[in-house]
Order: structure tokens, then sequence, then C-alpha cells
């Protein structure tokens, strides 16, 4: 009667292949698996990771691009497996773990540091 | 057999065959032995006595775990009693598993739920309270309570502060999402009553997925 099963079920529940790794304020391409009828295709979706939340099996990443001159967040699951793969554009540098003040800069102050990767 | 005996074991999110996540509640569901057998012609209705829960003798009173010792059947610390299904055969000392859920595509969960301590209208009855500002000083008073002269009482069951929570609440008809018999472990689809480690009674539903 322990609670041994919730570990069971987050190592069930985790990827299989573990992703490429990445941090906050890298800039990353994310190949979402996209379902249309009986189709499978692969969308990318790129941009700033600004948060990595929780632990485990159920811990999730917080993209933000501009799109189109708005601002466009997308939470994934890390374990999703929706998630094709992952490629690192750049990696950043970040003195925060969240980096939600992102959000109020537009232009080029909105631009994480880089590091050649 | 209508249902079981079990305890909240916590809650996470699982990925389920679209790959979408699922928030689940882990529920240790079983194995309850039989007790005791009510019978029509005995009691005046069929039903069982199910005992769940491992515990020590020590823990036990003697007229209970005489019966345990009767049937030669470990110290069990929880009871309750569940009405049959047509064409049950039980028998005391017979042992129930969560594969009873199995193809069953709701439940019914009832549990003492989390105590809140002395809370007002706002949140107990979710009433609207008064305006925060412009000069408002019924911000979450309880407000009117009735009439002038006639009836000149306040009106039988009038909703107002009080204690909240651990009282028996029943969610009913939550989405079984797992069985997993070797674990004795039930997935359901979000949350049920009560603290991690809440003794629950899971049923069938009572209004939804029965089939025939």
């Amino acid at each position: 009667m322990s609670s041994t099963i919730l570990k069971t079920l987050d190592t069930e529940n985790r990827k299989k292949a573990p992703l490429t790794s990445f941090a906050v304020g890298d800039s990353i391409k994310v190949m979402v698996k996209i379902k249309e009828g009986d189709k499978e295709r692969v969308q990318a979706f790129s941009g700033t990771v600004i948060a990595r939340k929780g632990s485990g099996a159920t811990e999730t990443f917080t993209i933000r691009r501009i799109s189109f001159g708005e601002g466009v967040e997308r939470i994934f699951p890390v374990n999703s497996p929706s998630i094709a793969g992952i490629e690192v554009e750049t990696v950043g540098q970040k003195r925060r773990a969240k980096l939600y003040f992102l959000r109020d800069r537009s232009g080029k102050t909105a631009r994480t540091a880089t590091q050649q990767a | 057999m209508q249902g079981l005996l079990g305890k909240k074991l916590g809650m996470t999110r699982i990925f389920n065959d679209q790959g979408h996540q699922v928030p689940v509640t882990v529920i240790a569901c079983g194995p309850c032995t039989v007790l005791q057998c009510k019978t029509k012609d005995h009691e005046g209705y069929d039903a069982v006595q199910l005992a769940f829960g491992d515990t020590t003798e020590q823990r036990m009173t003697k007229a209970a775990m005489g019966v345990c010792k009767k049937l030669s059947v470990k110290p069990l610390r929880y009871r309750c009693e569940m009405a049959v299904e047509a064409g049950d055969e039980l028998k005391p000392g017979d042992v129930v598993t969560v594969k009873l859920f199995e193809g069953v595509p709701f439940v019914d969960v009832a549990g003492v739920s989390k105590g809140k301590g002395f809370a007002g209208v706002v949140r107990r009855y979710h009433m609207s309270g008064g305006p925060m500002t412009h000069g408002g000083h019924s911000k979450r008073r309880v407000g009117s309570v009735g009439c002038r002269e006639l009836p000149g009482r306040i009106h039988k069951g009038k909703r107002m502060p009080g204690h909240l929570g651990a009282e028996r609440v029943t969610q009913q008809n939550l989405q079984v999402v797992k069985v997993r018999p070797e674990e004795h472990v039930l997935l359901v689809r979000g949350s049920v009553p009560g603290h991690t480690g809440t003794v629950l009674i899971v049923k069938k539903s009572l209004k939804r997925g029965q089939t025939k």
C-alpha cells in the first residue's frame, strides 16, 4: 500500500528515448507530430524556451516565439509522444530559471544572449 | 458485485492512446475479502460485507478479529456493505479484486472530503458577496438572512457560515482510465474526495455507462 505504483507510472510515462537536452534560454525547434485524418505529418515550432516546469513524467516546457508580430507561446509535455524530436538552434545564456520577463519586451531586447553551441 | 473498497494513493498524469495527457487519480482498489453474506431469507436483503486494508491484530477489536480468525484471513481494517448483482456467487472468505472494474467505463467514488474548517458563505456556498470597493461594507458578509415581521424568523436551512468539508462526498461518473490487476490499482480520470490515504468506496456508475 505504498506509492511505489506512482513511481512505476512515472517511469512508464516517460519517453523511451530521452529528448535532446535543452535548457531555459535556448532557441529550439520542436518537431510536432500532427494527425490529419489517417495521415501523420511533422510540423516544426521554433522559439525560445522560457520555462521548464514540474518533474518526472509530467514535466513541461514553454516555448515563446514572435509570429507575425504577435507573441505566441506553446506548452509541451517533455514526455509527449507527439514530439518527434527537438533541435537546439542556439544555446542561450540566462540568469533566471523562468524567462517570463521576455513577455514584456519586444524587438532586440527580447532576445536571449547566445553562446556558441 | 457493485464495487470495492480502496485507498487514494495520489494523482498524476498519463498519456493515452491519442498521446494526450489525462489527469488521473491512482486508487489502490482491493483486494477485498468477503466477511459475511447477507441473504434475503435471513437479513431481508442480498448484500455482502467487504473488508479491506492490511493491519495488525493489535489494532483490531476482538469482535472484528474473531470474524477474521473464523475465516482464517489476515486482520483487515476497513469494512463496508456492498449490494450484490444478479449472478454473483460469493461466500465468506472469497476475495474480490480490481478485475471487477475491467470493462466498466464509469465509476462513482465516495469518500470523506478534506476538512476546510470554519468557512464563510462565499467559500462555503459560492455566494457572490458584496462590493469590495465604492464603500462596500459587506465584502464577504452573509448579507440579508430573511424577511421582516412576517415570518419574523430565519428560514430553516438558511445557508450560513460554518464547518466546510470533512464530510462524505460522492463523485459520480468518473471515467475508468486503466485497471492494473497485478498491482491492485485503478486509475480514474479526474479527482476524488479526500486526501492521499483516504479510504474510498468505488462503485460501478449508477448513472452512466451501464450496459444491458
